[in-house]
């Protein structure tokens, strides 16, 4: 214990700004407050029964006087607003970059489980570069969680059926507190862990490290080909691997619009493709209504469905004869 | 209004004395006694919930979780808020001080539904005997939010009971406020026009249009966490169907306005305590009085404010940040209209100004950290943390539970026919001021340091503010203590109070203390506007002098 700590580390690109604002608040609510006080402190003592002050005419209304106390903090308020939301907004968008790494979180109770794109897995910590925009897309098994950085300023709910994403810049290398915000019942405390930034060698040599670390001898697989493993396992391929006429071919269509049997469009995010999974019925795609339908696939788990949906985006191409690319038959 | 002194009746019938029967009090209609009823209740959960909270800070005394495991730590903060909230602060104001005073300040017999007023209170004893059961019988580790698949699914634990105590709690909640809102539009005294209404009405008035408006909301939430959680059907649970943040919108659709049901009240004590206490009518009467509707209606707009990390729409959150700054506008407003009723005012410090200026200092930092929180960039790192544990506090704490004491002590006189001890009621405004701002200004740092909520252990870098917070845990409960001791002792050995003895104007104060069954021998006429003070007492009111 070293004293009384006042202030967090900075050590993402919002950090800063985010801080900027609060010494604003700060500013404000201590000039108000001591306004007030002071107010408070001079009238009682002037005004003390008893005393000489001067008490004719007191005023029982003021109407350019309400107006100006309500007028001028409004004002101020919205000022305050408009920063805070123009900041808010740019922490959603994602950062722009063409080299942001993307990593998958699982909440469960009561851990936090991360996987790299390169197929590194990890629990209750992340390892990242420094200087490098990271976006997280996060998924709960079971209830509420919300995984929160403080030296970063960034905080995000996960949710139970439905991908939430985070992004983030690390700015300064180290090690910061990850907490789970979000009550998530008996062990919500003991869902922390640690956010290790590393320089950007530092985190190619963790990932070299890492990649032996798990099973003795055999090569991490990425995401996606895990999810290739899996597309075949599940004998997803049969139906859609490119030619088949009873399911639609995948090759190149993350990200784009799909037209629903019923009318609507959606856009092919990760949502579309876990909903299309766990319940292919609910949206068929436009030309496929008279197949047989998929069957649904209510036990595959969420790790399993990320995976497959890394395969899914990896497939720009249409794959060759012999897909997917695979080098042995160890499952993930 | 110069009868003061002809209206002493001392060793005469009251309330009080008419009949000392159990079953008197059990059947009674009468809103005075009905509000002493609550005041019993309610002080037994503000013992229960408050027990909570020192079990809490002891827990929090040291980073490792060692005195309370997590289960037990989390059943204990869950039952603190469950019971503070819903057995505590929603009635506390309402149903204790509204119910005796509303009649009295209309110059009306009584409530009009006097029955319904008694069922309210029945209706929220079984409520209460439900949390009870819940609580001895396991207990519930949901949170007071029960955030759903947790309580719906997951949560081990009395959960259906628990919901099942706010849900029936909720009905009494329901018939106070229908009750208020008639008894304000049809039994006001001949004279009493709503500009000469005190703020007390007029708050309790915006207080009653939210407990009718919102409760049902809540109720009908709560029903459906008990039909998900016990039949399975989906509702909030995705793995049934459900949507989870679904839930999060309708409880904070009644609960965002429901933190307006534990201030307003308060809002409406601090306008009868300074004006009566500085003798001055209040400055702005009108933008205080309508600066309470504002809230009360703009209070229902904000609710998603509470989720701007939940994943609802970016653009939904926009809409609730910028209608959260505007409703700090009219608590600002009514900081500002106090301040200036301060101003050529002839000031005494009784123990019931000191709370009530001990509550526009906590009020005003409880209603600027808010502000914080409604900044969507700031809230992001601030959601879930301690900073939003101690903005709340400052609010219903040092708000509302520093006005409720206030007023207690500023109608005591009228309740009770005793004086409570002067001196120790100035010495518990200072202690609970002190001991209150030493329990939470630290965890205003302690949450921007990143601190969450609902952890039993925390890294070892913040126990010096933690061990800071727990010390003024133990101040404020010391505060707390001696206050409800004297309170009690007073009813045997405190002075006897006059009809007046703040020489306050309202026309409670034109009845004897304690007031007979009937309010008043004869049906008063209002020929005055409210708060119609001067600085100097009069003859009649020198009584007060040496307070």
């Amino acid at each position: 214990m070293k004293g009384i700590p006042f202030f967090p580390e900075q050590a993402s690109k919002v950090a800063p700004e985010v801080d900027l604002i609060y010494y604003v608040l700060t500013a404000l609510t201590v000039f108000f407050s001591i306004g007030v006080f002071a107010a408070i402190l001079y009238f009682i003592v002037k005004y003390r029964a008893g005393s000489k002050a001067d008490r004719s005419r007191p005023p029982s209304h003021n109407m350019p006087l309400e107006l100006t106390w309500s007028v001028i903090p409004l004002l101020m308020s919205l000022v305050v607003f408009g920063w805070s939301a123009k900041l808010f907004i740019e922490m959603q968008k994602p950062i722009p970059s063409r080299d942001a790494l993307e990593i998958i979180v699982i909440g469960k109770q009561w851990m936090w489980h991360l996987q790299h794109p390169t197929g590194q897995r990890e629990n209750n910590t992340l390892h990242i570069p420094v200087g490098r925009p990271v976006k997280l897309t996060m998924i709960s098994q079971d209830v509420l969680h919300s995984f929160y950085v403080p030296a970063f300023r960034v905080k995000q709910d996960v949710l139970p059926g439905r991908y939430t994403t985070l992004w983030f810049e690390a700015t300064k290398t180290g090690t910061y507190h990850l907490f789970c915000a979000e009550y998530c019942g008996t062990k919500h405390a003991e869902m922390i862990g640690t956010v290790t930034v590393l320089s950007e060698e530092g985190y190619e040599t963790w990932l070299e490290e890492t990649q032996w670390g798990i099973r003795a001898a055999q090569r991490t697989e990425s995401l996606a080909e895990q999810g290739a493993k899996l597309f075949t396992r599940l004998e997803c391929s049969g139906c859609h691997s490119p030619g088949s006429t009873s399911g639609p071919p995948l090759a190149g269509m993350f990200g784009t619009q799909r037209a629903l049997s019923d009318g609507r469009f959606v856009t092919a995010d990760e949502g579309y493709i876990r909903d299309s999974i766990r319940e292919p019925q609910k949206m068929i795609l436009s030309g496929w209504e008279d197949k047989d339908g998929m069957p649904p696939y209510p036990t595959i788990d969420e790790q399993q469905i990320l995976q497959l949906i890394a395969y899914i985006r990896s497939l720009k191409e249409l794959p060759t004869a012999s897909t997917p690319p695979l080098s042995d038959e160890a499952e993930g | 209004m110069s009868a003061t002194t002809s209206i002493e009746q001392r060793g005469s019938v009251n309330y009080l004395n008419c009949d000392y029967s159990l079953k008197s009090w059990l059947i009674t209609l009468d809103h005075k006694r009905i509000g002493l009823l609550y005041l019993i209740a309610i002080l037994i959960f503000f013992l229960i919930g408050g027990s909570m909270a020192l079990l809490i800070r002891y827990e929090l005394l040291t980073p490792q979780g060692d005195f309370l495991l997590s289960d037990t730590y989390n059943k204990t903060f869950t039952m603190h808020g469950v019971t503070l909230i819903f057995f505590f602060l929603i009635p506390s104001i309402p149903a204790v001080l509204g119910n005796f005073l509303l009649p009295l300040m209309l110059g009306a017999k009584d409530v009009a539904f006097p029955r319904l007023n008694l069922l309210s209170w029945y209706v929220f004893m079984a409520g209460a005997v439900l949390g009870t059961i819940a609580l001895v019988s396991g207990g519930v580790d949901t949170g007071w939010t029960f955030y759903t698949p947790l309580s719906s699914t997951f949560a081990h634990g009395a959960v259906v009971l628990a919901v099942s105590a706010a849900f029936v709690a909720g009905f009494s909640s329901i018939m106070t406020g229908v009750n208020f809102i008639v008894t304000i539009h049809m039994m006001r005294a001949p004279g009493l026009t709503w500009s000469r209404l005190p703020l007390f009405v007029w708050a309790h008035y915006a207080t009653s249009l939210i407990q009718v408006l919102g409760t049902p909301v809540i109720a009908i939430t709560l029903f459906l966490v008990g039909v998900e959680r016990v039949a399975k059907i989906g509702i909030f649970d995705p793995n049934l169907g459900g949507d989870p943040v679904l839930f999060q919108h309708l409880f904070w659709f009644y609960s965002h306005p429901a933190v307006y049901i534990m201030i307003l009240p308060g809002m409406g004590v601090i306008s009868e305590v300074i004006a009566c206490f500085a003798r001055r009518r209040i400055f702005g009467y009108d933008f205080v009085a309508y600066s309470s509707l504002a809230i009360a209606v703009l209070g229902f707009f904000v609710w998603g404010h509470h989720m701007f990390v939940s994943g609802q729409s970016m653009y939904a959150g926009m809409v609730f940040s910028v209608i959260t700054f505007l409703v700090a506008i009219p608590s600002a407003i009514k900081i500002f209209n106090w301040t200036a009723t301060l101003y050529k005012g002839s000031i005494h410090l009784a123990a019931p100004m000191l709370f009530a200026l001990s509550f526009m200092g906590l009020f005003t930092i409880g209603g600027l950290t808010g502000l914080f929180l409604a900044s969507m960039a700031m809230d992001i790192h601030l959601h879930d943390t301690y900073f939003v544990v101690a903005h709340f506090h400052y609010v219903m704490v040092g708000g509302q539970i520093i006005a409720f004491l206030a007023g207690i002590h500023f109608w005591w006189p009228k309740m009770t026919g005793r004086m409570y001890p002067e001196g120790m009621g100035k010495l518990s405004a200072l202690v609970t001021f002190i001991g209150f701002n030493l329990t939470f200004m630290p965890q205003f740092i302690l949450g921007y340091m990143g601190m969450p909520r609902r952890y039993h252990s925390y890294p070892e870098e913040w126990q010096v503010l933690h061990v800071l917070s727990s010390a003024g845990a133990s101040i404020l409960a010391s505060g707390f203590i001696l206050t409800i001791g004297y309170l009690i002792w007073s009813l045997w050995y405190g002075d006897k109070a006059s009809a007046n003895p703040w020489g306050a104007k309202g026309l409670e104060w034109q009845t004897p203390s304690p007031p007979p069954t009937e309010n008043f021998a004869t049906k008063p006429v209002v020929t005055e506007e409210a708060y119609h003070y001067t600085p100097e007492l009069r003859e009649e009111e020198k009584e007060y002098e040496h307070v």
